[in-house]
């Protein structure tokens, strides 16, 4: 998995809330069998007419926003379907980190699978980023995990939480069947105890 | 001991291993798997040389992709979609797992062929890379969907990376009024706590009026759990549930049921448990309700209007303001007065016999509006076979219906099921996102029965009306 440390790029705004995993990725292109090659298809249905061609009102269509690497978005971020089709096409577009003031559980799990950081801050904290976004290219928004803050491009800094767990696989870019691996003795106790208990299962 | 809840009690039973953080490995029961979210995970193993941990906890079975026409064994037309069966008939074979592969007539929708064959049993923890694994919370199964990363980390080690949850406690009290059923309680649910209101929390669902519902209407509770922004669903077992389970081909027999059936009545939260958050729902308050915008929290009963954005605050503003033009909506307009040119009844949420049921109820010597299109998709092949022999089947196709083979089918078009742009559908599944039935689509959600009185007037209506 790629490692996420420190990163200082154009942030892209959508202030909406309920951006659902249908809107980030529709379900026609979920029929892939790779996990690469999604980015172009990220946001589809905002992005393009039906035609095909490109929405020009719509932010990552904007010049500044094609090179965004952040996104800063609404409230419950994420929500909807398991589809990890969502944060693979984020990452296949260039984005490693979204703003938010929160989000879907499964969303933010799937975002540190890929090498994706999800910071959740206040409303009021996220609505001054927001601003800064809509800067473009004259703003640029700082990332830093170790040590779990955000700046803007003035400078202003917020701090985010973080599991420390998920911290360490982000910033170390570990395989966490792997790690679990390691523990394989716990799972076979636990089978052979399971066995015993609860034999049915 | 200090008092537990129902998902203190199934999570304590599954710690395999915790570490000094608090995070710990979950061991998996059983790890239901469909060809959408899986191939990548497949992959990932044959990448890394790992094989599956247990095949014999792991259940296969196409749904989201397959065509449910009857010509549909002739294969599948969509080559994509042909690819990902294909591939999930392979990694299946291949590693070994068990499989109802599309020609099984116990094949269907993975969520409902799993509780059928007794492969869901109470106080189990269930995964499957798809967040209406909720669904399965109905059984007093621990649930929830999963990223296809955490696919493949639980065919690797049967074990998932958790940290646990807050517990959330929703009560419906008293009885529900005629006309109103499951569907209208999960979705007054979400329409009352938001579609982030359980985000961080395991649901446990009680009350009366839960009680009173049968397994498949629990199913329906559970299902949208996740809906709510929820982990998982949950609903403690009772002789309900041990009943259900009895005698499916993969529940325990003889000795071994005694000793199951001795650790399930052990399953419910301790009278004196910490709640981290409580609702409460009078059962008598809850009506038959629609969806009217593009979030499954813009819920209103279908005898109110369509709101205005104003009676909205913060981004839910805009949100309205959005949903409302996506919906060709204009404020004001009674529910009940808006046509539809679509019905769907199927897909996880309500797809199961009971369900048909109470869409034959409605639709029994009544013909479907002229020039809708209108179609029933079983959850499962046996589902299908059951509404065959009850006689429902020949309602459906009387009044007017499409009867189909089991499958996801229009809940979410990834086959050939799918609405037109501006099409306004009225369906009994999960989702109303914008697109989510077919680029353009607008989509209401609502119960079968609701949809059924929905097919027969062509437009979004009051089910009461209907009822005898």
């Amino acid at each position: 998995m790629d490692k996420f440390d420190k990163l200082t790029g154009i942030a892209a705004p959508m202030p909406m809330i309920n951006i659902d995993t249908d809107m980030i990725i529709p379900k026609q292109f979920l029929k892939t069998i790779k996990r690469s090659g999604l980015g172009v298809n990220l946001f589809d249905e905002m992005r393009y007419d039906a035609d095909g061609n490109e929405i020009p009102g719509f932010v990552l269509n904007k010049a500044p926003y094609r090179e965004a690497e952040i996104l800063v978005a609404g409230d419950n971020f994420g929500c909807g379907s398991s589809r990890e089709h969502a944060p693979w096409a984020i990452k296949d577009f260039g984005i490693r980190c979204v703003i938010a003031p929160s989000y879907a559980d499964i969303f933010y799990n799937n975002c540190f699978k890929n090498g994706i950081l999800p910071i959740a801050l206040p409303q009021e904290q996220v609505d001054i980023l927001m601003k800064d976004a809509e800067r473009g290219a004259n703003a640029r928004i700082t990332v830093d995990l170790e040590a779990q803050t955000v700046s803007t491009s003035d400078g202003e800094t917020f701090s985010f939480d973080v599991d420390p767990f998920k911290k360490r696989c982000l910033m170390e870019g570990l395989d966490d069947i792997g790690l679990t691996m390691e523990k394989a003795a716990s799972i076979d106790a636990y089978e052979a105890q399971q066995a015993t208990s609860r034999p049915w299962v | 001991m200090s008092p537990k809840t129902l998902y203190d009690k199934i999570w304590d039973a599954h710690v395999a291993h915790e570490a000094e953080d608090g995070t710990c490995l979950l061991y998996i029961d059983r790890h239901l798997v469909h060809e959408v979210t899986s191939p990548q995970a497949f992959e990932g193993l044959r990448m890394t040389g790992r094989s599956v941990r247990a095949p014999d906890k792991t259940i296969a079975v196409p749904d989201h992709n397959v065509p449910t026409t009857l010509d549909r064994l002739n294969g599948i037309e969509n080559p994509e979609s042909r690819i990902q069966v294909e591939a999930l008939d392979r990694n299946a074979r291949d590693f070994g797992v068990h499989y109802y592969p599309v020609s099984d007539v116990r094949q269907g929708i993975v969520h409902i062929v799993g509780p059928e064959q007794g492969w869901t049993l109470p106080g189990m923890t269930v995964v499957c890379g798809d967040s209406h694994t909720a669904t399965h919370g109905a059984f007093g199964a621990l649930a929830h969907g999963i990223g296809t990363s955490e696919v493949e980390h639980v065919l690797a080690t049967q074990t998932l990376i958790q940290k646990k949850s807050k517990n959330m406690k929703v009560e419906i009290t008293g009885k529900l009024a005629p006309g109103v059923t499951a569907k209208d309680i999960t979705l007054t649910v979400i329409g009352k706590t938001g579609t982030a209101g359980g985000t961080g929390y395991v649901i446990e669902y009680c009350g009366e009026a839960i009680r009173d519902l049968s397994m498949e209407g629990r199913m329906t509770v559970c299902n949208m759990a996740i809906e709510g922004g929820a982990r998982a669903g949950l609903i403690a077992p009772d002789e309900k549930t041990f009943a259900y389970c009895m005698g499916r081909p993969h529940a325990p027999k003889g000795a071994q049921w005694e000793a199951a059936l001795a650790w399930w009545k052990t399953l419910y939260s301790d009278d004196d448990a910490h709640w981290d958050k409580v609702v409460t729902i009078r059962g008598e308050d809850i009506a038959p309700v629609v969806t009217w915008g593009t979030s499954p929290e813009d819920v209103l009963p279908i005898t109110a209007s369509v709101p205005a954005p104003q009676d909205f605050t913060g981004g839910k503003v805009d949100a309205a303001k959005r949903a409302l033009d996506y919906m060709g909506l204009t404020a004001g307009t009674p529910l009940a007065e808006v046509p539809i040119d679509a019905v769907f009844i199927g897909s996880c949420t309500n797809g199961r016999i009971e369900d048909l049921r109470a869409a034959a109820a409605i639709l029994k010597g009544r013909k479907v509006k002229e020039g809708l299109r209108a179609m029933i998709v079983p959850g499962s092949g046996l589902v299908r076979a059951q509404a065959e022999e009850e006689g429902l089947a020949e309602i459906f196709q009387q009044a007017g219906f499409e009867w189909r083979l089991a499958g996801c089918s229009m809940c979410l078009a990834m086959n050939p099921d799918q609405l037109s742009p501006g099409e306004r559908c009225a369906a009994t599944s999960n989702r109303n996102f914008e697109g989510r039935q077919g680029r353009g689509g607008r989509t209401h959600l609502m119960s079968p029965a609701m949809a059924a009185a929905a097919a027969v007037t062509g437009r979004l209506t009051d089910v009461r009306e209907l009822m005898g």
